[in-house]
């Protein structure tokens, strides 16, 4: 069976997609406007005068502009299915939706003058073996462009490299649709959280029934954040939590009624025994039961599949 | 600066770069890069990041820049090689170190590091000639 790492390495050696031509040769207002935008004063790129006596033949671009000339043009809704890549697309398709560029090399084979108007070629120069990282798991595909002005005289060379790669965060399902009770009144969902690199080991944690905290040094927190707010540090731990605690504080809500919950809803600020405070709804709990003090014991509730939320009930 | 004036090991004036939502858009604008994670907030954070970020084609015109102010216009730039690490996201700073790493003959390799309250966001060689300018 063929399988994806033969499809992407068929391409290798291959011209990635057909030869981009830019629209306008190599002009003034976009070099100036660069210039700007990175600050970058030197003269040779917009006074002939100190381009002459740089010795170049008149006004060049800055080199780092090289494949700015054959960039897409601005589409709303963004690029097209054309203007990518079929490689890249080989891994989108197999699940390898995330993108990151990971080294470019540029090399110049000469100043790009006014009036020069570039061709860019692009080959497919390598496909990597699986890789474990950081973000995910995926392939490196090198592209290996190369450019050329009307007269064919080359121009420079580029590589440029990307990961394609599986996000190690759990993919956030859309939201189920409004559906509509036997009565004729809509169900609406449940609201869900916004899952992102720094608390998806917490909502990973609640699927698989654990209650899990950031601990730096010994010192837990929650909610989850990227650094430590004693030492600035961004290395943590994970440790899971027993789920004994007291209660705080809580209050009893009673409005809004938001769908999906039942009311008078107590919801409680609970003292963990490892030290740390975390917020949850009680379960089966008479809201005036609930006091200050008392001892507390964490459960978990399967909103809908794959989506749990920690809860506390009575010790 | 000629190539008489340089020695390895030099050290480069730091730079530090404000990561701002203009400076990122103007970057991405005058390098025609109209991927919208680069000038939509919205957008960025439906692709699950905090907010829009630098794109790499302005990051290599900040390095080269970098190197180009203290160079001057005698040195031509003959390649650049950027390896890219943590996202330069709006409200952050990046700031440019820079060492010579190597003179031979008329060539001279620039270490440059950008760093940002994450991390390294560049590490880059970026390769001189100050032999003559074509």
């Amino acid at each position: 069976m063929e399988t994806l790492l033969d499809k992407a390495r068929a391409w290798v050696g291959k011209a990635a997609n057909a030869p981009t031509t830019a629209r306008d040769p190599v002009n003034l207002p976009m070099i100036r406007r660069w210039c700007e935008a990175m600050g970058d004063t030197n003269p040779i790129y917009t006074d002939e005068a100190a381009a002459k006596a740089a010795g170049h033949p008149g006004i060049v671009a800055p080199p780092a502009m090289l494949d700015v000339w054959t960039m897409a043009p601005y589409r709303p809704g963004g690029r097209t299915a054309e203007q990518g890549f079929e490689v890249l697309n080989l891994f989108d398709e197999a699940g390898y939706g995330g993108v990151v560029a990971t080294n470019v090399t540029q090399e110049y084979g000469r100043y790009l003058r006014l009036g020069d108007l570039v061709t860019m070629s692009t080959l497919v120069s390598d496909v990597s073996d699986e890789k474990k990282t950081g973000l995910g798991t995926g392939h490196f595909v090198t592209l290996a462009y190369e450019f050329t002005n009307q007269d064919g005289e080359f121009l420079g060379r580029e590589t440029f490299r990307v990961l394609k790669f599986k996000p190690n965060i759990p993919d956030t399902k859309p939201q189920s649709d409004t559906k509509e009770k036997s009565d004729g009144t809509p169900e609406f969902p449940h609201p869900r959280p916004a899952i992102t690199h720094d608390n998806a080991f917490y909502w990973e944690g609640l699927n698989q029934r654990k209650l899990l905290f950031q601990s730096c040094e010994g010192r837990l927190r929650h909610p989850p954040g990227p650094m430590d707010p004693v030492s600035g540090s961004l290395d943590f731990e994970i440790v899971e939590a027993s789920g004994r605690g007291t209660i705080h504080s809580f209050v009893v809500m009673h409005q809004p009624r938001l769908p999906g919950f039942e009311y008078p809803l107590p919801v409680v600020l609970v003292e963990l025994e490892e030290g740390v405070r975390i917020v949850a709804n009680m379960i089966d709990a008479k809201p005036e039961d609930v006091e200050i003090g008392r001892a507390v014991m964490a459960d978990f509730v399967e909103v809908e599949p794959d989506y749990v939320l920690p809860a506390f009930r009575f010790a | 600066m000629t190539i008489t004036d340089i020695q390895a090991g030099q050290s480069l004036p730091e730079l530090a770069v404000p990561i701002t939502a203009s400076a990122i858009v103007a970057g991405a604008i005058a390098t025609d890069d109209f991927e919208d994670v680069h000038h939509d907030k919205a957008a960025a954070q439906g692709k699950g990041v905090p907010d829009i970020f630098m794109n790499i084609l302005t990051t290599n015109g900040f390095v080269q820049r970098y190197v180009s102010d203290w160079c001057g216009s005698a040195a031509r730039i003959a390649a650049v090689d950027i390896k890219l690490g943590a996202p330069n996201f709006v409200g952050d700073t990046m700031t440019f170190t820079g060492e010579v790493a190597q003179v031979e003959g008329s060539r001279v390799a620039v270490k440059v590091r950008g760093r940002n309250r994450i991390g390294d966001h560049v590490v880059a060689t970026v390769n001189l000639d100050f032999g003559s300018a074509q």
